[in-house]
C-alpha cells in the first residue's frame, strides 16, 4: 500500500510551529487556560533559576570550604603591609586592610567629583560650541566627539599617561601658566597655604606648592574628562536642539547676543532634556574611574586588587567593590533625580 | 568663484568674533599638523611597528600553522565580495528603483581598498611575498564583488542572496574551527591567539552571544510576570552598576570556585564569557528602549488577528523593535569592541596587552607614542567603519526612505 494515511489527523490540519513561539503556544495548549499559563512559566523559570543559583552556591560552598577560604571578614584588621601612593587620609604599611580600602575609595571619590566637575564644564562648553554660527568650530566639534566617541577610553588614558604627562620636563622647563605648573613630578597649583596666598615656586630646582597632584591622578583625570566630555558634548547638543527654532529667533529679535540667548533663553529649557541624559553619563565616568590601575593611580580597584593579591579573599574583596560601585551609581542617580526635580518647569 | 567666495565669508567670517575665531583655530590647527607631521616623519621612528606587525596581527600564533589565518582572511573577503556584490545588482527595496551596480560610494570603497592594499603592506615593510598575500586577498574581494554584481541580478542572485543569512554564521563556525584546530587540524589553544586575532575574536564571538540573551532579557524585562520581570530588572542593573573590571575579576578569580570542581574554562573563555554577559545587559536595554517604541496597537492587532502573544512577540513586535534599536545596539556593539582592551589588565594579550610586551622590550623602550597612536587610528578606523555601516544598514531597513 503506498497510499497516505488519510487526511483526518491533528498534525495535518494544525502543523506544529517551530521555535520558542512554537515550544510557548505547545505550553499554551498545555494549559488551554489563561489564568494558569503565567503561573507555570513563572513556576518553570523560577525552578530552573533556584537550580542554577543552588548549583552555583553549592559548588562555590564546596569549593571555598576546600580551599580554606570560607567567607570571614577577619582579615579586614589585619596590618596591610604595602603602602598606599597617594592618600588623602594618613595611611602606612601597619595600618589594617580596611584603611587601605578606605583610602582607596576616598581616591575614587576624589577621581569621580572631579571629573563630573571637569567634563561638565567642558562637554557643556563643547556641546554650546556645535550651535556656533562659525563652520570651523563646528567641524572641529566633531572631530573631537568623533576622536572620543572611536578611540577606547583605555587607550587613552595611557596615552595621556605614557605619552603625555610622563614626558613632561622637571623644574624650570616645565610648561607654566599663571598659578599653575605642570611637571613631570606633578601638577602644581596655587593655593592658600602657611603664608596666605601662595604660588608654585621652584626652590633648588624642586617645584613647591600648596595643592599637588600626582601625575598619574592628573593623567587620569584629563582622559577622563576629555572622553566624557565628547559624550557630555552630544547630550548637551541634543538638549539645544529640543528647544524650538521660535525661541532663538524671539531672542534675537529682541537684540540678545548669541552668548546671552544661549545662557538665559535657550540653556534654561535644554536642561529638562540635558539632565536625565547626564546620569548615564556620570556612571559611565564614575565607572570609568576604575581603569586608574592602567596609569598607576590607586584607586578603589587597585587596592582591592592588591589585597586579593595577598590574602587570596576574593569573594570579600568582590562584594566589597560591588557594594562600592553600586552604591556610588545609586548616590549620582539619586543627585540626578533631585535636579531632575529642580529643572522640569511647572507649567501653569 | 564668487559664490565660493561668498559661501566661506558665510561660513568663516561672517561679523568679527567668526573672523577671529577661525583665525586662531586655524593658526592652531596649521601649527598642531606642521607638530604632528615633523615628528611623524621626522622624529618617530617606525621600526617599533614595522618589526612587529606579526605580533600586533596575531600574537603568538605558531608561524608555521599561519595558513589557516590567511585562509581564514581569503574566505572572508570572498564571502565579502560576494554578499556585497549581490546587494548591488538586487533592486533595493527602500528605493524602489532599478539596481544601480557602481553607486558612487561603492567606487570610492573599490579606490579605498585598492590604495590601502597597495600602500599599507609598503609602508609596513612587510616582505614582498606577504605583500604579494594582501594584493591577491583584496583583488579576490574586488574581483567576486564584481562577478556578483555582473551575473547576480536575476532569479539565482535573489536565492544566493537567501543564502547569504546562511553562509555567514557557517562560514564564521568555520574560521574558529580553522583558528583553533582541531578535527585533523593541530590545535592552536586560545593562550597563543594574540593582537588583532583575539581582539577580534573576543569582540566578534560577544557580540553573536550576546544579542539572543539581550533579546531574552529585555523581554523578561518588560513582561507582566512579576518573577520573569524582577529577575532580568536585577540581572540588568548589577551588570550595568558595576565597572567591567571589576566583572573580568569575578570572571578570572571567582569563576573557578562556582564550577564542580573548581575546574575553570581557560582564561580567554571566560572573559569572552564575561564580556558577553556584560554585553546582553547594555543591549536589553537599547532592546528594551525599541519595544517601548513599537505602538501598543500593533500587539493588540496582532492578536485580533488571531496570532498568540508569542507569536504576535516575535513576528510583529520584535522586528520592529529591533529596527528601532539597531543603532543603539551597534553603538553598544562599538563600546563592546573598545572594552575588550580592559583584557589587557587581566594579562591577555589583546591589542593593547601585545603592544605593553612590545614596549617592555628594551629595544623598543621610550616609543609608546608609535604604538599607541598606530593603536588608536587602527581602533578608530574599526569603530568608524562599524558607525558607517550601521547608517548604512538602518537606510535600508527604513521602510519609510524615499531617497
Amino acid at each position: 500500500m503506498q497510499a497516505s494515511p488519510p487526511n483526518s489527523g491533528l498534525e495535518q490540519q494544525r502543523p506544529l510551529p517551530r521555535g520558542l513561539a512554537g515550544a510557548l503556544s505547545l505550553l499554551q495548549g498545555l494549559s488551554n487556560n489563561r489564568r494558569t499559563l503565567p503561573w507555570l512559566i513563572q513556576g518553570v523559570v523560577g525552578l530552573v533559576l533556584l537550580l542554577l543559583i543552588a548549583f552555583l552556591l553549592g559548588n562555590l560552598v564546596r569549593n571555598l570550604t576546600a580551599a580554606g577560604l570560607l567567607l570571614t571578614w577577619r582579615w579586614l584588621g589585619q596590618p596591610a603591609g604595602f603602602d598606599v601612593s597617594e592618600s588623602l587620609l594618613p595611611f602606612s604599611p601597619d595600618l589594617p586592610y580596611w584603611r587601605a580600602l578606605v583610602v582607596g575609595l576616598v581616591n575614587t571619590l576624589r577621581a569621580v567629583i572631579a571629573g563630573l566637575i571637569g567634563s561638565t564644564l567642558l562637554g557643556t562648553l563643547v556641546g554650546m560650541a556645535s550651535f556656533s554660527s562659525n563652520a570651523l568650530l563646528r567641524r572641529l566639534v566633531r572631530v573631537y566627539v568623533e576622536i572620543n566617541r572611536n578611540i577606547p577610553l583605555l587607550l587613552q588614558l595611557v596615552f595621556w599617561y605614557f605619552v603625555v604627562f610622563l614626558a613632561l620636563p622637571n623644574g624650570a622647563a616645565a610648561p607654566q601658566l599663571p598659578g599653575v605648573v605642570l611637571a613631570k613630578s606633578g601638577l602644581y597649583l596655587a593655593g592658600f597655604g602657611s603664608a596666605g596666598w601662595e604660588l608654585p615656586s621652584l626652590i633648588n630646582g624642586v617645584w613647591h606648592a600648596p595643592l599637588r597632584l600626582s601625575v598619574e591622578f592628573a593623567a587620569l583625570l584629563t582622559g577622563l574628562i576629555v572622553h566624557i566630555s565628547a559624550f557630555i558634548a552630544e547630550v548637551v547638543r541634543g538638549g539645544i536642539s529640543s528647544v524650538p527654532r521660535g525661541q532663538w529667533e524671539a531672542a534675537s529679535s529682541l537684540g540678545l547676543h548669541w552668548w546671552t540667548t544661549m545662557r538665559r533663553v535657550v540653556l534654561p529649557q535644554a536642561l529638562r532634556v540635558i539632565v536625565p541624559g547626564l546620569n548615564s553619563q556620570y556612571i559611565n565616568l564614575a565607572k570609568g574611574t576604575s581603569l586608574a590601575i592602567a596609569v598607576g593611580y590607586t584607586d578603589l580597584y587597585s587596592v582591592a586588587e592588591t589585597t586579593l593579591n595577598q590574602t587570596g579573599r576574593a569573594i570579600e574583596v568582590y562584594l566589597i567593590l560591588l557594594t562600592a560601585y553600586l552604591t556610588i551609581d545609586l548616590g549620582i542617580s539619586a543627585l540626578m533625580n533631585g535636579l531632575n526635580h529642580l529643572v522640569q518647569v511647572k507649567e501653569r | 568663484m564668487p559664490t565660493v567666495l561668498r559661501r566661506l565669508r558665510r561660513d568663516y567670517f561672517a561679523n568679527p568674533v567668526d573672523t577671529t575665531i577661525s583665525l586662531v583655530l586655524i593658526l592652531l590647527i596649521g601649527a598642531a599638523l606642521v607638530g604632528t607631521l615633523r615628528w611623524a616623519l621626522l622624529q618617530a621612528e617606525w621600526a617599533v611597528i614595522q618589526v612587529n606587525t606579526t605580533l600586533f596581527a596575531v600574537g603568538r600564533y605558531p608561524i608555521e600553522q599561519q595558513w589557516r589565518l590567511w585562509l581564514v582572511t581569503a574566505l572572508l573577503s570572498a564571502a565579502s565580495g560576494i554578499s556585497w556584490g549581490l546587494l548591488r545588482a538586487l533592486p533595493r527595496r527602500d528605493r524602489r528603483l532599478e539596481a544601480d551596480l557602481w553607486p558612487l560610494n561603492d567606487r570610492i570603497a573599490v579606490a579605498v581598498f585598492s590604495a590601502v592594499a597597495l600602500v599599507l603592506p609598503a609602508l609596513l615593510r612587510l616582505t614582498l611575498a606577504i605583500q604579494a598575500r594582501w594584493w591577491l586577498i583584496t583583488a579576490l574581494l574586488l574581483a567576486l564583488r564584481w562577478a556578483a554584481g555582473r551575473w547576480g541580478g536575476g532569479r539565482r542572485g535573489r536565492q544566493a542572496l537567501r543564502l547569504l543569512p546562511l553562509a555567514w554564521p557557517s562560514l564564521y563556525l568555520v574560521g574558529l574551527g580553522l583558528i583553533g584546530g582541531g578535527l585533523g587540524l593541530i590545535s592552536v589553544p586560545p593562550g597563543e591567539w594574540g593582537g588583532l586575532l583575539l581582539t577580534l575574536v573576543q569582540a566578534s564571538l560577544a557580540i553573536l552571544l550576546c544579542f539572543p540573551l539581550g533579546v531574552l532579557l529585555a523581554l523578561g524585562r518588560r513582561s507582566d510576570l512579576p518573577l520573569l520581570r524582577w529577575s532580568s530588572v536585577v540581572y540588568i542593573e548589577f551588570i550595568r552598576g558595576a565597572p567591567l573590571i571589576t566583572l573580568l575579576f569575578l570572571g578570572q578569580n571567582i569563576l573557578g570556585f562556582l564550577l564542580p570542581g573548581g575546574v575553570a574554562p581557560e582564561r580567554v573563555w571566560r572573559a569572552a564569557l564575561v564580556l558577553t554577559l556584560f554585553a546582553a545587559a547594555y543591549l536589553a536595554e537599547a532592546v528594551r528602549a525599541g519595544l517601548a517604541a513599537v505602538p501598543r496597537g500593533q500587539l493588540e492587532a496582532a492578536r485580533s488577528l488571531g496570532l498568540s502573544t508569542p507569536q504576535a512577540m516575535t513576528r510583529i513586535v520584535l522586528p520592529q523593535a529591533i529596527r528601532t534599536a539597531m543603532p543603539a545596539m551597534v553603538g553598544q556593539f562599538i563600546a563592546l569592541l573598545q572594552d575588550t582592551t580592559l583584557l589587557s589588565l587581566i594579562g591577555l594579550l589583546e591589542l593593547l596587552g601585545t603592544a605593553r610586551t612590545v614596549m617592555a622590550n628594551p629595544a623598543f623602550l621610550g616609543r609608546n607614542a608609535e604604538v599607541y597612536l598606530t593603536l588608536a587610528v587602527l581602533f578608530w578606523c574599526c569603530c568608524a567603519a562599524l558607525g558607517l555601516g550601521s547608517r548604512a544598514l538602518e537606510r535600508r531597513l527604513n521602510p519609510n526612505a524615499t531617497a
